[in-house]
């Protein structure tokens, strides 16, 4: 099913069709900036050429979008299964609260990247940025794996500020020897040899199934590597009053 | 170092009726009895009672009283035991200070401070017992456009309702904060009584899904156990931005308290700490609030009502606006004295306002901007009573959700310490020896009855003002009058003084 939009398109229009059909292959044309495209969707695959708007494929329970173009904020938020692929660039909150599934990006991505994503049974989420990401990536991270990749040509550093704050669970890859930014003190950073780490060159080998990036090449290099160093953070802050 | 804080009560055994059977040790989870063999009778450490009267509601001879402590410091009318006790124990700890419950300190409690109206002589009262009186209320935006087709009839443009049949549900409180047989109890009663409860961040187990009809599911900055059959499978979803009993922060579950049941329903690792941040981070705007809400109407096709649940704070009125413009279907608003597992003691009691305030003035601002059509109102944080659920109505209430008062209908005697999951009462607890005391058999049952009883004094009081649909008494505050009420408070409340 090929859904034609343009910009007098309202999202509930676009959104209701991909939810009713039977069809389970669907390319959406000229998306300019409709949110929720593929919510709570599963068993689907969506092809967009465009530029998708906010919360795309929120609590995605399976299934594929691809965007062939930029994501904007909240990108697979609370998203359970499956798997977007964004051969651009993504917005703020990217994979907010997600437990489950890949979000692959091309490009870089926003502001608080992965914050609060959280792994469960089977289910253990994946965010591969090609690029670079925003301030506060990781920010509560519960679980699942983040890999920053640094594979962007301006001259900002791979992470900003406040990556890891309040991390509790999970583990962020970041393909630098030194990180550009300091990180907070209940996350503890290590630097391996991507190769040498089987879940990172699984994810990359796969990542790059996608994207014309060399995954051998983005492995043979240092990555650091951040851990938190305890699952119970606040444990010590109460006294029974 | 540590001070020394005496016991703040006093367990008291009547040697004369003590018949020495020991049920009050076996009942004890926090081991304040015990029998000691060389004095041949039992004895008690005081210093462990947290006074919730397990052991005297059991006790077979009613041998035992829980008495406040005699023991006191030097007298001091600025410093109390209470405010010397805690600089003590953060000295001790370096602790925050945990507690439970909603806030207890006497703050003025504006619904014991107004009175309701009755008929005399013209427009008579009415009879319920005799005739009809409709307590139905549904819940949902009444703002709908009457559309017509070409051949004139009416286009069904409604959007979703929530129907109870008695304004009255049971408010947000998640499994892993109570038991499982706890919501069993709040579940079951739900669906007899025909209105609804609440998950509260804790997901929904698998063993409830059958009461979906009667569930509202929650999504709160954590997001736990929030997917797309959760939310598919609920009556309604409440975005929970805040909490009366600690406005302005988050939730913790410790990891302690996660048990592999209450993992596998929040859908988060055993024994990690459940972090709920204070602020949803996608959230910063009411345009912010507004994808949220359609996020989670797109996710289930328009069929669902959204609440948005906020607590009371100084300019809830304004926030309320914003609310009922972002496409939220409901608002839900917790006052300063709403129930928790677990706050911040700080918090728990200096932030906020009463739900009286709140309400009367979130009513207001709808009505005077002319968008109270646009939502409906839930009023929250400590409703006592049937008499309380008719004046928040009265003050621009649709319904009133109650969680302290359910909570006590299963044994609750507020001691105030469910934060150490120790709960006697089966209630704030997940240790299958305690959690077994709460026969959810019987629990449902009393929160029938205490939720059928309120209804029918509900439809006393209606009957006696004269009105027999609730929905007429809606914002009707001609029928309140403040008692011992300043010209500012009945101001904020909109009412007049009794007698005038």
């Amino acid at each position: 099913m090929v859904i034609n939009t343009d910009s007098e398109t309202h999202f509930t229009q676009i959104n209701s069709q991909v939810r009713n059909t039977l069809e389970k292959e669907i390319e959406i044309n000229g998306c300019i900036g409709q949110r929720y495209i593929g919510t709570g969707l599963s068993g689907k695959k969506l092809k967009i050429n465009g530029l998708p708007g906010n919360a795309l494929g929120a609590y995605l329970n399976g299934g594929e979008i691809t965007v062939y173009g930029n994501a904007q904020d909240a990108t697979g938020d609370t998203m359970n299964s499956g798997a977007i692929i964004i051969h651009g660039n993504a917005g703020d909150t990217t994979g907010y609260a997600m437990r489950g599934g890949k979000i692959y990006i091309r490009g870089n991505s926003g502001y608080r990247t992965g914050i609060h994503m959280k792994e469960y049974g089977e289910h253990k989420p994946i965010i591969v940025i090609g690029g670079r990401v925003g301030s506060f990536l990781g920010e509560y991270q519960a679980g699942g794996v983040i890999v920053v990749l640094g594979q962007h040509e301006d001259d900002m550093p791979i992470i900003n500020n406040f990556c890891g704050t309040g991390m509790h669970g999970g583990v962020i890859y970041i393909r630098c020897k030194k990180l550009p930014k300091v990180i907070p003190d209940q996350v503890s950073a290590t630097v391996v040899k991507g190769s040498s780490v089987k879940e990172l060159s699984d994810i990359v080998n796969d990542y790059c199934t996608y994207f014309n990036y060399d995954a051998q090449e983005l492995l043979n290099a240092d990555f650091t590597v951040l851990k938190p160093n305890s699952s119970n953070p606040y444990k010590q802050m109460y006294t029974a009053n | 170092m540590d001070t020394f804080i005496p016991a703040e009560y006093e367990v008291v055994r009547n040697p004369d009726l003590c018949i020495g059977c020991r049920v009050c040790e076996r009942q004890c989870a926090n081991g304040v009895h015990k029998y000691d063999k060389d004095l041949g009778k039992m004895i008690a450490d005081s210093n462990k009672c947290v006074n919730c009267h397990r052991c005297v509601c059991l006790c077979p001879t009613h041998a035992l009283k829980i008495v406040k402590s005699d023991d006191t410091y030097r007298l001091n009318a600025n410093w109390s035991m209470q405010a010397m006790n805690e600089v003590y124990r953060q000295a001790n700890t370096g602790g925050v200070l945990l507690s439970s419950m909603g806030n207890p300190n006497d703050y003025p409690v504006y619904f014991n401070k107004i009175l309701v109206n009755a008929s005399q002589v013209t427009n008579p009262p009415i009879d319920p017992l005799r005739e009809p009186m409709e307590t139905v209320v549904y819940l949902g935006k009444k703002d709908v456009e009457i559309k017509r087709d070409i051949q004139g009839k009416l286009v069904d443009t409604m959007t979703p309702q929530l129907k109870l049949t008695t304004p009255i549900m049971f408010s947000a409180m998640s499994y892993g904060s109570i038991s499982y047989n706890a919501h069993a109890s709040l579940a079951r009663a739900a669906e007899e009584l025909g209105i609804y409860y609440n998950t509260g961040e804790g997901g929904l187990h698998k063993d409830f899904y059958k009461y979906s009809k009667n569930t509202i599911v929650q999504v709160a900055s954590g997001r736990f156990g929030v997917h797309e059959e959760y939310l598919n499978t609920a009556a309604a979803i409440e975005i929970k931005m805040g909490q009366g009993a600690k406005p302005g922060i988050g939730g913790h579950l410790p990891g302690a308290k996660i048990s592999e049941d209450v993992s596998r329903t929040r859908m988060i690792p055993q024994g990690v700490d459940a972090i709920s941040p204070a602020p949803h981070h996608d959230i910063y705007s009411i345009e912010d609030l507004r994808q949220l809400i359609y996020s989670i109407k797109e996710a289930t096709a328009y069929k669902k009502p959204v609440i948005v649940k906020v607590a009371a704070v100084h300019n809830v009125a304004a926030i309320a606006s914003g609310i009922a413009r972002s496409g939220a279907d409901i608002i839900a608003v917790d006052g300063f004295r709403g129930g928790t597992g677990a706050a911040p003691t700080r918090i728990r009691d200096n932030v906020g306002i009463p739900i009286e305030l709140a309400l009367a003035q979130v009513d207001q601002r709808l009505r005077e901007e002319g968008i109270r059509d646009n939502v409906s109102i839930l009023a929250a944080g400590s409703i006592h009573s049937s008499a309380d659920v008719v004046k928040a109505i009265a003050l621009g209430a649709d319904a009133c959700y109650i969680g302290t008062s359910a909570l006590m209908a299963l044994g609750c005697h507020l001691c105030r310490s469910c934060q150490t999951g120790n709960c006697n009462w089966g209630i704030a607890t997940q240790k299958p020896e305690l959690v077994k005391r709460l026969n959810p058999d019987i629990g449902y049952k009393r929160l029938v009855n205490m939720v059928r009883a309120w209804t029918h004094e509900i439809q006393e009081m209606m009957g006696g003002m004269g009105i027999n649909s609730i929905e007429a008494l809606k914002g009707n505050r001609l029928m309140l009058r403040g008692i011992g009420l300043n010209e500012t408070e009945l101001r904020v409340l909109g009412i007049k003084h009794a007698g005038e």
